[in-house]
């Protein structure tokens, strides 16, 4: 198998795509290294699946191009689609037929022998603990086993792209640490992954780059260091026990971490971003130095927590307006297809 | 949920996915070539037959309906169409097995709506393979469906007292045309499948088409008792034709014109729906 090196795997310029009057690619631009994991960020209705779609060859773009290994993914299409493969948001695989069904179906469509796609199937099975459940319809399966399966049947003839939308969404932590385990290993092999994730810790654990998607467009790019330094590494949330001290502690707060601090509804409660690239200690060092000066000026602390920025905050960092806007143009998308 | 692979009176074992395990499937073997056209499509019928398999209840459609069909106008119409519902038989038989398969191939264009929208069609998209073969399996496997179908009601028919002139080789002739024009107008619907939003307009623009196309034919009764205007609709209908060429066969004797209208026919709706389903399967 001749496997390109050089050049990008995804490079994509201008993209647009509408909908009805919605406008779910507004000018999408992607340069997708070879061997990595690349993450596209962002809310629901952002435009990520469909920029997936488009460079998975099943959407045309209205506008704009988009080439894979060189090949165009409108006017070459098959050869796009010899190298990639695709997991969706919902499972890709047959609900009625079993694992095996599922497995052996593909291996033939690839254009195994029966026998050898059999061999195929059974191995793929064992690799990812489905064996006891290969006889099994998928309807059957638990949201896990059918991530599980999915990902067997995307890399029944080994992808050079692989394209995983937001595999993870709806798991429980472990499975979503089982499928980040797999992911990892497919990128150790060589593949090139592109993941849609809404959670900036999971493109943070697995991506090499990330891209900020929100209303069709990049709104952000780079490593993960360098998104976390523009947006913070960390949140504080901080709840006293008197709300008359709330407007002095974000004073002893907004001195010792040299950032503004939010004030919740709740008025006991307020949020800072820590780890950011203002100073020079890490987002654990920040709070614990917040936390004492706090205690210094005799503010009683009743809840203390330091967490990863969510999506919204990532949001509000980079666009000065929270995510959840765009959820409600995904239902309007839904409709228009 | 948990997605412990449970198996009842023993310890759930837990999956851990080890890199090693990953490694030995992840190793590029030497990529197979891509399978011809027929083969692909054939494996797309095999999916057809799996899913026969698991959800039987989706025979229903060619067996009981078929059935009520048969028993149903015989009795109906055939004491005061030709005397009594035996004689009637010996003439509405082809017409009824026709009206029943064709009416069968709606299903192709409901399921194929229904089907579309889940996520595996996405992944047939993405296939390095032949474009139509998803879809040429597909109706494949409703093919067979149709044999099942006509053979179901040819054993009602034959208990009932048909009496074919041709023979068996009258009887399996008709049933091949039949069959061969099903497989022709299966691609109408293919097409409708993949315009239409939802299933229920799917099977509404179904109905609509084939009641009027099954029912103002030489189905059920001569159509020289028509007014002029029928009989003119009547004989340019593509179901006329096949059902005059299916009595022909399974009377034992050949109906040229008829037959070379079923097959041009055929060809037509081959020709105009399958270049206009690939068109929207491509264009989704």
């Amino acid at each position: 198998m001749s496997r390109r090196t050089t050049g990008p795997a995804v490079e994509a310029v201008g993209l647009t795509r509408s909908f009805g009057e919605t406008r779910a690619l507004d000018g999408i631009d992607l340069q997708i290294p070879t061997g990595t994991v690349y993450g596209l960020l962002g809310p629901n209705g952002a435009g990520k699946t469909t920029t997936v779609r488009v460079l998975a060859t099943l959407l045309r773009p209205d506008g704009g191009q988009a080439r894979v290994f060189g090949h165009d993914v409108v006017t070459e299409a098959d050869a796009v689609r010899a190298r990639v493969s695709l997991t969706g948001q919902y499972a890709s695989v047959d609900e009625d037929l079993t694992g095996a069904e599922n497995l052996v179906l593909l291996g033939r469509l690839l254009g195994l022998g029966r026998s050898a796609a059999r061999e195929r199937a059974e191995g793929l099975l064992a690799a990812f603990g489905l064996t006891e459940a290969a006889a099994r319809q998928v309807k059957k399966y638990s949201g896990g086993m059918r991530r599980r399966i999915d990902i067997a049947a995307s890399i029944l003839s080994t992808p050079d792209l692989l394209f995983l939308d937001e595999p993870t969404t709806g798991l429980d932590p472990r499975s979503r640490n089982q499928v980040w385990e797999i992911i990892r290993a497919v990128v150790a092999h060589g593949t090139t992954v592109l993941l849609t994730t809404q959670y900036l810790d999971e493109a943070d654990q697995l991506a090499g780059r990330i891209a900020v998607v929100d209303h069709g467009r990049v709104i952000a790019e780079g490593t993960p260091g360098e998104l976390k330094s523009s947006v913070g590494s960390g949140t504080v949330h901080v709840r006293l026990r008197d709300p008359a001290r709330r407007d002095e502690a974000e004073r002893v707060l907004r001195s010792a971490l040299g950032v503004p601090v939010q004030l919740e509804p709740d008025p006991v409660a307020m949020t800072a971003r820590v780890g950011g690239a203002g100073s020079d200690l890490d987002a654990g060092a920040q709070a614990a130095l917040a936390l004492g000066n706090l205690a210094r000026a005799g503010i009683v602390v009743d809840d203390f927590a330091l967490g990863q920025p969510s999506l919204d905050e990532v949001f509000l960092a980079l666009t000065d307006h929270p995510a959840v806007e765009a959820g409600e143009r995904d239902e309007q998308m839904e409709k228009a297809r | 949920m948990s997605d412990v692979t449970t198996t009842t009176g023993r310890a759930p074992t837990l999956y851990v996915p080890s890199a090693e395990a990953l490694a030995t499937v992840l190793a590029p073997g030497s990529r197979p070539p891509r399978p011809s056209a027929l083969s692909a499509s054939l494996t797309f019928g095999w999916r057809a037959m799996l899913k026969i398999k698991h959800v039987p209840e989706q025979l229903f459609d060619v067996t009981a309906f078929p059935i009520i069909m048969v028993l149903m106008f015989t009795y109906l119409f055939g004491g005061a169409l030709a005397g009594s519902p035996r004689d009637y038989l010996q003439f509405f038989l082809p017409g009824i097995m026709v009206t029943s398969v064709v009416m069968i191939t709606m299903y192709t264009g409901v399921g194929l709506n229904t089907d579309i929208e889940k996520g595996v069609f996405d992944r047939f998209r993405t296939l390095p393979i032949w474009r139509p073969a998803a879809l040429v399996g597909m109706i494949l496997g409703d093919v067979l469906r149709y044999v099942l179908g006509a053979l179901v009601m040819l054993g009602v028919g034959l208990i009932l007292g048909f009496r074919p002139g041709g023979g068996p080789v009258g009887v399996l002739a008709g049933i091949g045309l039949i069959v061969v024009f099903s497989f022709a107008f299966s691609w109408v619907w293919t097409f409708f499948g993949l315009v239409l939003r939802s299933e229920k307009s799917v099977m509404g623009v179904s109905m609509m088409v084939l009641f009027p196309l099954t029912f103002l034919s030489n189905v059920f009764v001569n159509p020289v008792t028509m007014p002029g205007w029928l009989q003119a609709f009547v004989k340019a209908n593509p179901i006329t034709h096949l059902v005059a060429s299916v009595r022909a066969a399974m009377a034992g004797s050949s109906d040229a014109t008829n037959l070379m209208w079923v097959l041009l026919w055929s060809a037509g709706f081959l020709v105009v729906f399958g270049t206009l389903t690939m068109r929207r399967y491509n264009r989704r």
